[in-house]
């Protein structure tokens, strides 16, 4: 028995509002309101209320045999109770099905876990307590923000208890071996690790509506006839990708839901794949061998590196204050400190300041609401340089 | 007396010193009996027109291309060719952001046979057009007004003011309010230096806004000293606005106010910057303003890690200038060539103390300024250091600044550029 297993992102950052040097000290609301509502609500339409309802129908269609995972930041959990609580009723609908795995991630979609374990671990329990509250279920699977992974960061994470954890299957870390099998952690073997397989992930999240793309279009059938010519010993396919991919980044009109609707049927009828949650696949297979990531690998970009959120200058340098505070913060033990805090350290600030658009500039820039790095940088740091302010205010 | 003035810009609608300094000086010889047509590129109908007839050169209509006598007409094509630059941006930056939307010789030539011409009115993206056709009209408002002089500011209306010249016959006085040396240091653009050197030999008098400034005239250019006359800037009396924004930081805070480019020194004020806050991190730094080094700026700023004391805030405009000084309790300006330089005077005004560097033309008149070498980063940062913190050093600065400065009368230069032209007519 071969399996696919799909899981989805599901995010949306508190974008920042225009926040000039004249506002700091005198207006301590950093977030874009009007903005943040009317994207969510664009998405909401665009993507997550016709894609829901696709995976509502084929679920209900075909039973036990389609399964799903998602993970959902709590960054965007609380904008759909702000913005779209119709959006958080469908994924409750979803959830309550039973095919439907929520995973563990940090609350704010934070990239903590490179340089501050306690606020890590501190934002894993409140998201963690988010998804029983909102979702009545507990997630038992762990997925770090852009699949940021470390043999450190797995060993953090079967400290927590956790048996498994998603990452990227980056062809440097890989080597010759394949993603379609169930790893483990180098230091902790008993974290089990699930690999993207980015190939097949980014024929759909990337290529699908790609007219230059020798494969353009992708048909179900050519889809499922790679599934095929996969080694019948590789047991499971990862296929991980943005939630948005559907209606917001590949727009309706590419045919992605058709292909979506259409997928399941094509899967059974001529291939014996089945569809999995990742609870699943760690229950029914065993890991082959341990994988070994020194450096930490995401799953950005060609490089498959944090190079999208952290290394030029302006990155580290807002990176570098903003988790200089944690013990400021800490202190002060504020309820609206520790919420701006949290989304602060939302991973998409630090993006908006990379600077090697050229080359994967499409995505970036695309979800970019600054006209230049430069402008990010000097914003975010205007609003650091007025929290700071509030931290020391006695 | 009747002066036909050529500038490029006028308050409101300002992007740099040259419209502050033109509307100073033409209310200032409204004084003096003098009747001004000043012509600007494109007039957007909420100047201060009391004192002055403000000419729209896009209004202007021109039936027929024989109104432009033909020695012009030769002499406009050969504008055409030496007009490729933006005054504060350098010529890369004008190649790379209009490229591709360069008018072509040919769209040109249709153009001129257009009965109304209809200008951008800033430092825009048909400047090469612009600039031509600007000396086109100034040819035609040079035949159809009566005037005794020509006065043309600025090396973007020499050609104007060359044209207006060969078509009426009357004395041309070109002021310069910078050289291309203090725009872009040694590595000047020869085009720019050949207008304005062009500009200044067709001049009968060049008005240089000071003594560096005509020292710069004088040895780069090799124009004959008799002909180079000083009269320094001056600032206009304001009144003060009602601030609608509350200072929100309770430390000090220095500010640099200017463009962000070569010719203002920022990199200067970001080395000192650094050292200050080393010392003393209750101080907070401001840049406003943008230009091409801004980026490069930030990215400085970074590195150097005082991202939470050093803000940028952009380009600011008229009330919103008078506002940043009054949050500021320093005012430098590190430039590295300035011809002139009024915002420090205005800084004054604001009871602001200030620091300006030796190679500004406004050191020359002030008293109560701190004066540093611009390259001197360890005394611009002790200098910084000392007007914060010893309180005696900055209430002088305010008190006899305030003094200073508001002795300074556009009148006092509007009188000496008239004695200008009494020795021309």
């Amino acid at each position: 028995m071969r399996t696919i297993c799909f899981y989805f992102q599901v995010h949306q950052p508190f974008r920042l509002k225009k926040y000039r040097f004249f506002d700091i000290g005198n207006d301590h609301h950093y977030f874009n309101d009007f903005e943040n509502k009317s994207i969510m609500r664009k998405v909401a339409e665009k993507c997550y209320l016709p894609t829901n309802q696709t995976f509502l129908d084929l679920i209900n269609e075909y039973g036990d045999k389609v399964k799903i995972a998602y993970s959902i930041s709590g960054v965007a959990i609380d904008q759909f109770e702000m913005y779209a609580p119709d959006v958080l009723e469908s994924f409750k609908k979803l959830v309550a099905t039973g095919k439907v795995e929520i995973l563990s991630e940090t609350y704010s979609h934070s990239l903590s876990s490179l340089v501050n374990r306690e606020e890590f671990e501190r934002q894993i329990k409140m998201h963690r307590d988010k998804v029983m509250e909102v979702f009545g279920v507990e997630p038992q699977i762990f997925r770090n923000t852009e699949l940021i992974y470390s043999d450190q960061i797995g060993e953090y994470i079967a400290d927590l208890g956790y048996k498994a954890m998603i990452i990227e299957g980056a062809k440097h870390v890989l080597g010759w071996k394949s993603p379609n099998y169930l790893y483990c952690n180098a230091i902790n073997p008993k974290l089990k690790l699930l690999l993207k397989n980015f190939k097949l992930s980014d024929d759909i999240a990337f290529r699908f509506s790609n007219q230059a793309w020798e494969d353009f279009p992708l048909t179900t059938e050519k889809f499922v006839s790679w599934l095929n010519a996969i080694d019948p010993k590789e047991e499971t396919v990862n296929l991980f990708m943005d939630y948005e991919t559907f209606g917001e980044h590949q727009w309706e009109e590419t045919g992605i839901f058709n292909f979506l609707r259409a997928l399941p049927n094509e899967l059974f009828k001529n291939s014996n794949f089945t569809f999995s949650t990742p609870s699943d696949v760690i229950k029914s297979t065993e890991p082959v061998g341990a994988i070994h990531v020194p450096h930490p690998i995401s799953w950005a970009d060609e490089e498959r590196d944090l190079t999208a959120w952290l290394g030029n200058e302006l990155q580290d340098e807002a990176f570098g204050k903003l988790y200089e505070l944690y013990d400021a913060v800490k202190k002060k033990n504020d309820p609206q400190i520790w919420k701006d805090w949290l989304y602060l350290q939302t991973s998409d600030h630090f993006y908006y300041m990379c600077t090697k658009w050229f080359s994967d500039g499409d995505v970036h820039k695309y979800f970019n609401p600054y006209d230049s790095p430069y402008e990010a940088f000097v914003n975010f740091m205007n609003v650091l340089s007025d929290f700071i302010i509030r931290l020391e205010e006695k | 007396m009747k002066v036909l003035m050529f500038g490029w810009e006028f308050p409101p609608h300002i992007t740099g010193g040259l419209g502050t300094a033109c509307y100073g000086l033409t209310k200032g010889l409204s004084h003096f009996d003098t009747e001004i047509l000043f012509v600007v590129p494109k007039a957007y109908g909420d100047e201060d027109q009391s004192f002055i007839k403000l000419a729209d050169a896009g209004d202007v209509v021109i039936t027929e291309r024989k109104n432009v006598r033909e020695d012009f007409w030769s002499n406009f094509r050969y504008l055409e060719v030496g007009s490729n630059l933006i005054p504060y941006m350098d010529p890369e930056d004008f190649a790379r952001i209009f490229k591709g939307k360069i008018f072509s010789h040919t769209e040109f030539s249709e153009q001129v046979f257009a009965t109304k011409f209809t200008f951008s009115g800033s430092y825009g993206t048909n400047l090469y057009q612009e600039v031509a056709r600007y000396a086109l009209i100034a040819a035609y408002i040079a035949e159809t007004n009566v005037f005794d002089v020509i006065h043309a500011h600025d090396w973007l209306t020499y050609s104007a003011g060359i044209a207006a010249k060969n078509v009426s016959g009357k004395p041309l006085v070109v002021h310069m309010h910078a050289t291309e040396f203090d725009r872009s240091g040694e590595h000047i653009n020869q085009k720019v230096y050949d207008i304005e050197r062009a500009g200044m030999e067709a001049a009968d008098k060049v008005i240089a806004v000071s003594n560096l400034t005509r020292k710069t005239i004088i040895d780069r250019y090799g124009i004959h000293p008799d002909k180079v006359v000083t009269v320094h800037n001056s600032v206009e009396p304001v009144t003060l606005p009602e601030f609608k924004l509350s200072k929100g930081v309770k430390e000090k805070v220095v500010t640099f106010l200017g463009r962000v480019t070569f010719q203002k020194g920022p990199d200067y004020f970001i080395e000192a910057a650094k050292k200050v806050i080393d010392k003393d991190p209750n101080v907070r730094f401001v840049m406003a303003g943008s230009g091409d080094m801004l980026n490069k700026m930030i990215k400085r700023v970074a590195k150097l890690g005082i991202a939470t004391k050093f803000h940028f805030v952009g380009f600011l405009q008229g009330n919103e200038v008078f506002e940043m000084f009054g949050m500021s309790d320093v005012y430098v300006m590190p430039s590295v060539s300035e011809p002139f330089g009024i915002s420090p005077l205005e800084a004054m005004m604001s009871d602001v103390p200030v620091i300006i560097s030796k190679q500004s033309g406004v050191a020359e008149i002030l008293r109560h300024a701190l004066k540093v070498d611009f390259w001197d980063v360890d005394d611009l940062a002790d200098a910084i250091y000392g007007m914060l913190h010893y309180e005696a050093l900055s209430k002088m600065f305010i008190k006899y600044g305030k003094i200073e400065v508001d002795n300074l009368r556009w009148e006092n230069s509007a009188y000496k550029v008239r004695e200008v032209y009494k020795s021309l007519v």
